[in-house]
């Protein structure tokens, strides 16, 4: 059972990361403009870094 | 036949202007010119990229559009960077948000433009002088997209907090759920031979540890709402939600720290889990319906451009003062009352009175907040702006209205007001009867009737109604159809007696063409031809009715009277004949005319030979009005037209569409009366309507519907707002709504039925976590599948 030392903290942490994620998304605004953004992918971009 | 290529309009090769270099043609020098702009900017790939729905129509660029000044709404931020909220109209598919950005990107001083689509609102930053702002807006003017600034502050952000705060909740509630279940399964799948107890405890101890913070964050919402409503001595669903899940998480700590074998923290933020879920959509689904009323507000609630000294500057509504004046071109709604000081134009006051025929306006003549103007600029001297206008009479009746509404208790409320006591009470008798009937210890007895709270959990009662209503909403959607308060379909249920107004409502609200029958083929294309220049709506009615080739003629628009080409003349009466001898040539409708005047509107045309020819026209009843009311009357409801218009009218339409109930010339405030009358006869009244003068009933009534062509007011009033042409939708809402109302109830009976089962077993004793977090998922699922079949 002593597997479980690691194992668990293991998934937890990923757990973690996966809301972190999550969070830092939501804050960034990036589910203001699901529709926005689905679209976006497909534009060619021809004047990198202006929009930043 | 060729199609323009910038806005795909099918154009005549004679009377469309040819690009050389692209060797396409153009229905306008509006077009045109937006096509060499995105050309110059070299963004032609929009043309290859965007996708044209047949339905929808692309807004035409204007030909003159002139630079205005925003500065009233651009603001600077901290950095000294100016800063402009637009929103946008036009937008249809996502190549226009990247023609918008490019273009603006492209301009040295731009900093940042990002249009945001799902809200269609448009943010530029920019470094330099503030009257920039009006040259951007013009430049995305000019390629056809119409801008309103506005002031962000305006716009509540509440909901969209809201929605950020249920989001975070849900996925806080998601993250937490998957980990206690990932070691409540480990502990289901073993017996006290396999696992220890050390290895229990420190599972259980795990549990606690992610499941305790989890539940205090995102069970916020329900504790919110069930202190609330036990503060006003009510309950809801809330309640009996809350009460589980605290009971469950403190019992299930009590007995981690005594080395117990069972633990509910896997159960309780599951529950939180599902319902969190089920109020995110919810709030989705209702905040897509706030933002388009937002919007609307805002453009109520806009700009207005002043003369001032001379020059014309554009500022908010809230600034308006008495005395200013405002200029408003054709086409424009009148934002303020006030004096006609300068123009001469016609005026359609169908908002404001339900009447049909344009009105003619000179200096010195009165005009009301909502008026519309159709054929020239005018300057109108402002008398009342704001708080004072008609309008805002109208709307204090309405709100009044709506304040009364409020009292209406839901279904799902009214079943949660029995079920919260009945299940907490029978938490507490399982308790009494194990502890004191059966001598258990008080511990287990605890824990027996902890079970009973769990396993009753009102996660089916609390989907039972949401889900329903998403997937309603999203049905009706796909109709054309929005709903605006996802309750009013409960709420139709029991309507009885519907409302219709007239114009507008039954009819298109447009004039049309009527006497094609005695007008000759080459007159008629000689009209339409003429016509297809000029934005007049009687003009567009004879466009729109022509249907063959258009010869191109250099006409002249001259405000307020009609169209000129050379001796042809297309327009009023008076202009048409003016030094002319009246002649028997004149056509044999005009005896028709002259005894219905009311009815018909008419233009002139005088012809090359001196000859002259009568337009009449007629606004028209949708096209199938008939077949709607027909069937209505079939399904037993009482059909009443209210109007505000003149009795010849109002009484042949209710000929026509066999409604016996009909009353003419009614104010706003006595249509408001007679839906307050019905109601207090205990009629459930639905009322359809879409002037001004119906916002009031609209709010008095227990339901309302607007077409979306109605006015912004009466479309934010009303709950729902339907797109199509016809009345057709009418009965599809209807329709969904009892379907939908039908789903909600079974969904309550699988609910209960669910509960019969599980109820006497867990007051048994027999229900072990396992399978109250299978029992309780298992409904879930249940009760979302059976909302689904309203899809079909």
């Amino acid at each position: 059972m002593d597997v479980l030392i690691y194992l668990i903290p293991i998934a937890l942490l990923m757990g973690i990361i996966g809301l972190g994620a999550f969070i830092w998304s939501m804050k960034n605004n990036q589910f203001e403009d699901l529709d926005g953004a689905a679209s976006r992918i497909l534009f060619d971009d021809e004047d990198e870094g202006k929009n930043e | 036949m060729n199609k323009c290529l910038h806005c795909g309009l099918k154009t005549q090769e004679k009377d469309s202007e040819i690009d050389e270099e692209s060797r396409g043609y153009f229905c306008c020098n509006g077009c045109k010119l937006a096509y060499s702009i995105i050309n110059n900017f070299g963004l032609k790939s929009y043309y290859r990229t965007r996708e044209l729905n047949s339905n929808e129509k692309l807004l035409k660029p204007e030909e003159d559009i002139q630079d205005v000044d925003m500065s009233g709404f651009a603001y600077k931020d901290k950095d000294g960077i100016f800063v402009l909220n637009l929103i946008v109209t036009g937008l249809h598919c996502a190549s226009c948000i990247w023609l918008i950005e490019s273009i603006l990107n492209k301009q040295d001083d731009v900093l940042f433009a990002r249009v945001n689509m799902t809200t269609r609102r448009l943010v530029i930053k920019w470094d330099g002088y503030i009257t920039r702002g009006g040259e951007l807006v013009s430049l995305i003017s000019s390629l056809g997209y119409k801008l309103m600034p506005f002031d962000p502050d305006v716009i509540k952000e509440i909901d969209r907090r809201e929605e950020k705060r249920l989001l975070l909740s849900m996925a806080v509630a998601g993250f937490a759920a998957g980990n206690v279940m990932l070691v409540s399964v480990s502990i289901w799948s073993s017996d006290k031979v396999i696992m220890g107890m050390a290895t229990r405890d420190f599972f259980h101890w795990f549990s606690a540890l992610i499941a305790i913070p989890a539940i205090i964050f995102a069970g916020r919402p329900f504790f919110h709402s069930a202190l609330n409503v036990i503060k006003n001595k009510n309950t809801n669903m809330d309640v009996p939600i809350s009460v589980a899940v605290i009971i469950a998480t403190f019992m299930s700590l009590y007995e981690t720290i005594n080395h117990g074998e069972h633990i509910y923290f896997d159960s309780a933020i599951m529950l939180l889990f599902f319902l969190l879920i089920g109020r995110y959509l919810d709030i989705k689904a209702k905040g897509k319906a706030r933002s388009t009323a937002h919007d609307l507000l805002c453009l109520m609630s806009g700009s207005v451009k002043i003369s001032e000294n001379g020059t014309h500057k554009v500022i908010a509504i809230k600034d308006v003062k008495e005395g200013m004046e405002v200029i408003i071109s054709a086409g424009e709604k009148v934002p303020v009352d006030g004096v006609v000081i300068n123009g001469d134009s016609e005026i359609d006051t169908s908002l404001i009175t339900g009447e049909t025929m344009p009105r003619e306006i000179h200096n010195g003549d009165k005009v009301y907040t909502g008026n519309i103007n159709i054929s020239a600029p005018f300057t109108v001297r402002v008398n009342a702006h704001g708080e004072n206008t008609l309008l805002a009479e109208i709307v204090k009746l309405m709100e009044h209205a709506e304040q009364g509404r409020a009292k209406y208790v839901f279904l799902a409320d009214r079943i949660a007001s029995y079920y919260t006591p009945v299940v907490h009470v029978l938490g507490v008798s399982a308790f009494l009867m194990w502890w004191l009937l059966l001598g258990l210890a008080w511990q287990p007895s605890l824990m027996i009737a902890v079970t009973v709270l769990i396993i009753t959990c009102p996660c089916a009662l609390g989907l039972a109604v949401p889900v329903v209503q998403i997937v309603a909403s999203g049905a009706l959607l796909k109709r054309g159809i929005l709903l605006k308060s996802a309750n009013a379909l409960e709420k139709i249920e029991k309507v009885n007696h519907i409302i219709f107004d007239k114009t507008g409502t039954l009819t298109i609200g447009k004039p049309q063409l009527v006497n094609l029958d005695k007008i000759d083929e080459a007159d008629f294309k000689l009209a339409a031809s003429m016509a297809s220049k000029s934005k007049h709506p009687l003009s567009q009615a004879i466009t729109q009715a022509y249907t063959g080739k258009i010869d191109n003629y250099d006409v002249r628009e001259i405000s307020g009277n009609g169209l000129k080409y050379e001796s042809l003349k297309l327009g009023k009466r008076d202009w048409v004949f003016a030094g002319e001898v009246l002649a028997d040539e004149v056509t044999a409708d005009d005896d028709m005319y002259e005894s219905n005047k009311h009815e018909y509107m008419e233009i002139w045309l005088k012809k090359e030979d001196g000859k002259f020819v009568q337009f009449l026209f007629q606004d028209e009843l949708r096209s199938d009005s008939k077949e709607v009311i027909n069937n209505l009357q079939k399904q037993k409801y009482k059909l009443t037209i209210l109007s505000g218009d003149r009795k010849q009218i109002v009484e042949n339409i209710a000929k026509e569409l066999k409604i016996d109930n009909y009353k003419y010339e009614v104010s706003p405030k006595e249509k408001y009366d007679y839906v307050e009358k019905l109601k207090s006869e205990g009629n459930n009244v639905l009322f359809v309507g879409d002037g001004l003068n119906d916002a009031p009933s609209l709010a008095a009534a227990d339901v309302s519907i607007s077409p979306s062509t109605a006015m912004d007011i009466s479309q934010n009033t009303a709950d729902i707002v339907f797109q199509s042409e016809g009345l057709k939708s009418i009965e599809d809402i209807i329709f969904v709504a009892k379907g939908s109302l039908n789903l909600v109830k079974q969904n309550f009976i699988i609910a209960f039925v669910y509960n019969l089962i599980a109820i006497p077993l867990a007051f048994s004793g027999f229900v072990t976590p396992m399978i109250a977090a299978i029992a309780m998922s298992g409904s879930s699922l249940v009760v979302i599948l059976n909302s689904l079949r309203l899809n079909r």
